[in-house]
């Protein structure tokens, strides 16, 4: 079972250093600490595990260190910056491992856009060595580049030809997209092995400055410092202290404080339950601070990303997910009504931001998802958000036979309208009712209201509305019927089904960067016997099938 | 080893009325032509900036190439040295070669670059064509402190021939590369050896050569890894290569000359001067220095330092770069041609040295990811050959000494052993182990002063600086008397 929690004590890969508002996070790949075993981290390249331990640090930089407004990224190694994805471990590893490993990076990558973009904590990445393939790709998370001018220092996505794969992390989607390369020159880059250097470097737009070596410590430094200079994060505020999670249960019965996750193997479907909270809102701010990481709202939020990611690498079979609430809707709503109140203090908006990001695990999540709205849930506000997320919503209408809580309602509140917006760019009800615009404005009309199973199916939030009599057999039907797909049919179908709308950087990385990637993770050329990954490193050079496809 | 001299008169191949003395027809490749002709000015401006440093002006007796039959090649004159005529000198091309190894054995050998193997074989010839230009650069004020013209001749010898392996390496990026090339051919002369900013690409090559010591050391480990180097690449399927780095080792075979003979020189002035003072025990460095001559431990922790520092060249032990260049076709072995195997090594197995469970295991890795392993071996008996000729000079000496060369894990900082704290007779140590003793192992500050310290010019004709001596035969077959450097 891989686990994603750690802490910088605990870290193999990476290191943190801070000095003010600047934060230094130095890459130093242990080479036989890789996570499974066959293959050596030479060179800064890296597996899941070192992914893990990055995107520990780009959390805790954020909650654990307000007063870090920039964060150098840089290699703790002479010469090399980073030699992207280790790919002895590429060429070893399942089509599903590859597949969720690059997904978990691309996530990682994107939370490093979002601190740059949102969290007022931007990130600069300074190259001293070569940076080849997803080395790059890192780099190219980051809001400047800064390379080394020693005649040595490059810059490559050296993919296609060496490897017959793409710079799949994001790579050839961020050149054309974020750093607005010219596609001719990207095209020449991308079959250019040993990469581009200098000046050149900056002229085609793959980097931001070249600085010779004797000067470039310093030019790293002040760039840094007037980096930070722009952003509104406190510069006296202590952190909040991500805790470790508390987690019980065993791999199938996973029990955390606010949600509770069950697998049923035979069935291929998992139980998520989340939990409203059991402590009335915090006075004030400094309260609210004061719990940390207990503050409901986050409690909540980390768990919530902690069973996704169990799910989606530890239970590769179970092909639905389930998602249902428990708890006071009032309380909820309260909760919500702080958190706007105090949307401007780092702290709640660092909680949107991390809400907004684990919002979109669901949307990019490679199996069925299913929303169940029964009596004693709270689907209100943003919990109501994971409705919009899922394939399909079913509401009790009514009671269930000899239960006396009372008839299921779902509330909106202003957070389903603008703070967390999918991939997309657009709200999920945007997305939602893309073709219905009155529907979207009589919906914002209903924010605050406790709606009933049939308000809720008028108003399009929910797919059916559903009595006691129907409810058992429709659920049944739906989950068999389900179960009896197949797996890469429904990925392909849901995933396409998700992002209506309008196309931006993100969805082109999910949808079609990663979509080709995966297809050519497939194909004999990149995977066969004689494919490029399989050859890679023993000399042989790969022998390719030629059809065009 | 005995230097190459002319032995008949030579048969004139080269075309010197050309502006640039060349066996491959430049004349007919119009493209080419402007290439170098528009490159030539710019090596010249180089040479003069970053060349022999106070002797552009002086006549020197140099051997100018002037065929590529190892049997009549070269003239010699006095020549100054900014008007060498640097030329494009290949092998004589082989009719019908093949391919000797890698994937496409057999085939004809190319005789233009293969597209899907461009990069690799341009990075190889980038990083060689570097090494040439950054050994010129190390050099530069050696000649102020020249022990001898006989010496100082040797000195420009080794750098203008330096310098026209730098025009073989230019002269096949700048034809077979295409706009790249020509790039690439230019940045050969920006970077600088030792600069911060621009530094040349391998680190030894960034080091300094501050004495003359050094720079035997240097022409006897470094240039002998050039010769590993070149001899592998003479082997390439890539044929104007093959034939490029052929020629190159016909010059190479002096370079070594003149480090395999200076240290020798050094060592039997070192024991003329104990003899004369009845000293036998090695150890007594201040009485042996007292005469003003080079002592044993000194010259051992030099050989310490150069032979460590050369071995780094060779990169990772283990090797996928390699492994794809030997597949290819690109590179080969240590004189391929000579080796009894399939040349295709897809189910061999090599011997290779390596940190295991905190120990040094020989551990059996395939061939293919071990060719650098395997050169470096050959390297190292190749090296340890004229090692053993330095320590028949102690024969019947009197002195008890011998010159051994330090275990290949031994102060490495490239490859297998590059973190590891090992001493010469390879044993690993802690780093604390290390920091106490290194010191015994390794040139000294204190070392390097008083080898400075040695480092007087003597520019008369015939003399010999007092700590080394006279070589037993001359250039060309010159008087030991001849005035090889005519100074102005």
């Amino acid at each position: 079972m891989i686990s994603f929690q750690t802490n910088p004590a605990a870290y193999q890969h990476w290191q943190l250093a801070f000095e003010g508002p600047v934060a230094r996070l130095r890459m130093n790949v242990k080479e036989d600490g890789g996570l499974m075993p066959g293959y050596e981290l030479k060179l800064n390249s890296y597996d899941l595990g070192v992914d893990i331990e990055l995107y520990d640090a780009v959390q805790r930089l954020r909650f654990e260190h307000p007063e870090v407004k920039s964060v150098i990224l840089e290699s703790a190694k002479e010469r090399v910056f980073c030699a992207g994805a280790n790919i002895r471990m590429l060429g070893g590893s399942t089509h599903v491992h590859k597949v969720n490993f690059c997904k978990f990076t691309n996530e990682t990558r994107n939370s490093i856009e979002d601190a740059s973009e949102f969290s007022g904590q931007r990130y600069l990445c300074a190259i001293t060595g070569t940076a080849a393939g997803g080395g790059y790709e890192l780099a190219l998370a980051a809001d400047h580049i800064m390379l080394v001018d020693d005649g040595n220092a490059s810059v490559s996505l050296p993919e296609v030809p060496l490897l017959a794969v793409l710079p799949g992390t994001g790579g050839l989607t961020r050149l054309v997209d974020k750093r607005k390369m010219r596609r001719d020159l990207a095209d020449v880059f991308c079959s250019i092995e040993e990469g581009v250097k200098g000046q050149r470097a900056v002229d085609w737009r793959l980097v931001d400055e070249v600085v010779v070596s004797s000067k470039f410590q310093e030019a790293v430094d002040e760039r840094a410092q007037a980096i930070a200079g722009g952003s509104d994060r406190p510069d006296n505020e202590s952190g909040i202290e991500l805790e470790p999670l508390e987690i019980g249960g065993d791999e199938t019965h996973l029990h955390y404080p606010h949600l509770d996750l069950s697998v049923d193997r035979a069935t291929r479907v998992a139980t998520l339950i989340l939990k409203g909270p059991t402590a009335s809102v915090p006075d004030d701010l400094a309260a609210a601070k004061v719990q940390g990481c207990h503050f409901w709202p986050l409690a909540l939020i980390r768990e919530l990303d902690s069973a996704l990611l169990h799910l989606r690498t530890n239970e590769p079979e179970t092909g639905t997910l389930i998602f249902k609430t428990q708890g006071d809707a009032e309380q909820v709503a309260a909760y919500e009504r702080f958190l706007l109140q105090h949307r401007d203090d780092w702290f709640i908006r660092e909680i949107l931001l991390y809400l907004k990001r684990t919002l979109k695990r669901i949307d990019y999540t490679s199996r069925s998802t299913f929303a169940f709205v029964e009596p004693g849930s709270c689907f209100s506000g943003f919990l109501a958000d994971i409705l919009f997320a899922v394939d399909r919503s079913y509401m009790l209408e009514g009671q269930f036979e000899g239960d006396d809580r009372p008839a299921p309602t779902i509330r909106l509140s202003e957070l389903n309208f603008g703070p967390l917006p999918m991939g997309n760019g657009l709200t999920r009800l945007e997305t939602r009712f893309l073709g219905e615009p009155d529907t979207l404005e009589k919906a914002r009309s209903l924010i605050g209201e406790s709606l009933s199973a049939e308000a809720a199916a008028d108003a399009g939030l929910v797919t059916f509305a559903l009595d006691d009599i129907d409810w058992e057999d429709d659920i049944r039907f739906l989950l068999e019927e389900r179960a009896s797909y197949s797996p890469d049919a429904l990925t392909g179908m849901e995933a396409n089904l998700r992002f209506a709308g309008p196309e931006t950087m993100e969805t082109k990385i999910f949808g079609r960067l990663s979509a080709w990637q995966n297809w050519i993770f497939q194909r004999p050329n990149a995977v066969g016997e004689q494919g490029a990954l399989k050859c890679f490193g023993t000399g042989e050079r790969p022998h390719y099938d030629q059809k065009r496809v | 080893m005995s230097e190459q001299t002319t032995e008949m008169t030579p048969t004139i191949e080269v075309n010197y009325a050309d502006k640039i003395p060349n066996n491959v027809n430049l004349s007919e490749d119009r493209r080419l032509q402007r290439a170098m002709e528009k490159w030539q000015p710019e090596f010249i401006d180089w040479w003069k900036s970053m060349g022999p440093d106070g002797f552009q002006d002086a006549e020197v007796y140099l051997r100018t190439a002037v065929g590529a039959d190892p049997k009549g090649w070269a003239v010699f004159d006095y020549v100054k040295m900014p008007e060498y005529r640097w030329g494009i000198l290949l092998a004589a091309k082989e009719e019908g070669r093949v391919i000797p190894f890698g994937k496409h054995k057999g085939e004809p050998a190319w005789q233009e670059v293969p597209g899907e193997y461009r990069s690799m074989l341009k990075r190889l010839i980038v990083i060689q064509g570097d090494t040439e230009p950054a050994s010129v650069e190390q050099q530069r004020y050696l000649g102020k402190t020249c022990p001898s013209l006989y010496d100082l001749r040797n000195l420009f010898q080794v750098n203008v021939e330096e310098g026209r392996h730098l025009w073989a390496m230019a002269y096949l990026l700048q034809k077979y590369f295409g706009k790249d090339g020509r790039e690439e051919a230019e940045a050969l002369l920006d970077r600088r050896s030792g600069d911060e900013d621009k530094p040349r690409i391998l680190g030894a090559f960034n080091e300094k050569t501050p004495d003359w010591l050094s720079f035997f050391m240097f022409t006897f480990f470094t240039d002998r890894d050039g010769k590993m180097q070149l001899e592998s690449l003479a082997q390439s399927g890539f044929d104007p290569l093959a034939r490029t780095c052929r020629f190159m080792l016909t010059e190479e075979a002096h370079h070594m000359f003149v480090g395999e003979s200076g240290v020798s020189r050094v060592i039997r002035k070192t024991l003329e001067r104990m003899q004369e003072a009845g000293i036998t025990d090695p150890n007594e460095v201040d009485a042996v220095r007292a005469l003003g001559v080079v002592d044993l431990p000194t010259l051992q922790r030099k050989v310490n330092f150069h032979f460590s520092v050369t071995l780094d060249l060779f990169g990772a032990e283990v090797s996928t770069n390699a492994a794809n260049a030997f597949n290819a076709g690109i590179k080969g072995r240590f004189r391929e041609d000579r080796i009894e195997d399939d040349h295709q090594l897809l189910n061999d197995t090599y011997p290779v040295l390596r940190h295991v469970d905190g120990e040094l295991k020989v551990v059996e890795e395939t061939a293919l990811n071990a060719i650098n392993a395997r050169l470096l071996d050959d390297y190292i008996t190749d090296a340890t050959a004229g090692v053993k000729r330095w320590n028949k000079l102690f024969e019947g000496s009197g002195v008890d000494f011998e010159i051994s060369v330090p275990h290949k894990a031994f102060n490495r900082r490239v490859g297998e052993f590059a973190d590891l704290h090992v001493d010469p007779e390879g044993n690993l140590l802690s780093a604390e182990a290390w920091q106490e003793k290194s010191a015994q192992w390794l040139p000294s500050q204190a070392d390097e002063d008083y080898l400075l310290s040695l480092m007087k010019p003597v520019t008369e004709k015939g003399k010999y600086a007092d700590w080394i001596a006279p070589p037993k035969v001359g250039i060309d077959k010159k008087p030991g008397d001849f005035e090889y450097v005519a100074l102005t």
